[in-house]
């Protein structure tokens, strides 16, 4: 579950002077109770969201613009809602643009529909596979923001079938892994092998030379991309 | 209270425990999948239109790119 970042239009119900606006807006950062609203996909729980930043834009007459930077499941139509409720004049959320997912923003790698067709039919024409890369990103691009560790290319099969990873595989990894971490195993070339959940801390599995690291959670690579280096049990 | 820590600002630092090369008769670095690969495992960052759903966008790119299968990284749910 990654980070998100919205352009959010806030409606007021009564004129609120600015500077009261801008107040309030800085009050709602940090960690905040939500119950997620009537019509929503979760179950109806107050649940702790953390705002990472609100940041006001601009404001004409009761239609306030701000950027809002949040943790994933932040309902924004809540937080409008609940900034009217403190501001005393009641608010709701009128238009709303997602920004960021994650790794994913709104920069040269964004493309419009139009963008895409254009570029493939381009492809279709004159078969050149660099306007196809244009636009669409290997798998890795998703995982840019967690906790990698690399692994042997030994390694790599077992895990293509589900194995857990065991400290002799581990190659490299990102310090600061913690026990229960979501991390993503590589192998050295950089290809997504799985996504898996951490059984020891970084420093620990520095010090391990046998036993499990990571138990495995999905796995992204087909198998038999590498060659099978273990044996099975039964021969 | 102010900026705390947004998630995709995280620093990390890699660690090496061992060293072993490759081998390269196996496996691909991703930005030199082969293309079938590539479209297969790829990922696009799209602007959506506001209107349609994700699910519908998702269809239609399906059927442009002519894809065996795509899905999307999740609806907007305010």
């Amino acid at each position: 579950m990654t980070g998100k970042e919205y352009v959010c239009v806030m409606r007021l119900h009564s004129d609120v002077p600015e500077d009261k606006v801008t107040k309030v807006l800085d009050e709602f950062q940090g960690p905040l109770y939500q119950r997620p609203p009537v019509r929503s996909s979760v179950k109806r729980q107050l649940r702790t969201r953390t705002i990472y930043y609100n940041d006001f834009i601009e404001m004409d007459e009761r239609n306030v613009l701000f950027k809002v930077g949040c943790e994933a499941g932040t309902y924004i139509r809540k937080l409008c809602y609940d900034i009217g409720e403190v501001l005393g004049s009641g608010a709701h959320m009128q238009e709303l643009r997602r920004t960021r997912v994650g790794p994913f923003t709104e920069d040269e790698s964004l493309v419009t529909l139009h963008d895409i067709s254009y570029l493939f039919s381009q492809w279709q024409e004159t078969k050149d596979e660099s306007l196809l890369r244009k636009f669409i990103y290997p798998m890795e691009k998703a995982l840019e923001l967690m906790p990698k560790i690399h692994v042997r290319d030994s390694a790599v099969d077992a895990l293509c079938h589900g194995a857990h990873l065991t400290a002799p595989g581990v190659l490299s990894l990102d310090s600061g892994i913690k026990i229960g971490d979501a991390v993503a195993v590589f192998t050295q070339k950089g290809e997504a092998i799985t996504l898996s959940e951490a059984t020891v801390s970084s420093e620990k599995m520095l010090k391990m030379d046998h036993g499990f690291v990571a138990k495995t959670q999905r796995v992204l690579m087909p198998r038999g991309m590498y060659p099978k280096m273990w044996r099975s049990t039964q021969q | 209270m102010r900026r705390i820590n947004e998630p995709w600002n995280i620093k990390r630092s890699l660690v090496v425990k061992a060293e072993e090369e490759t081998d390269m008769r196996f496996g691909h670095r991703p930005e030199e999948r082969p293309i079938k690969e590539h479209m297969r495992f790829g990922i696009i960052n799209l602007d959506k239109p506001a209107g349609p759903s994700s699910h519908e966008v998702t269809a239609w790119l399906k059927r442009i790119l002519s894809l065996e299968s795509a899905g999307h990284g999740g609806t907007l749910e305010a």
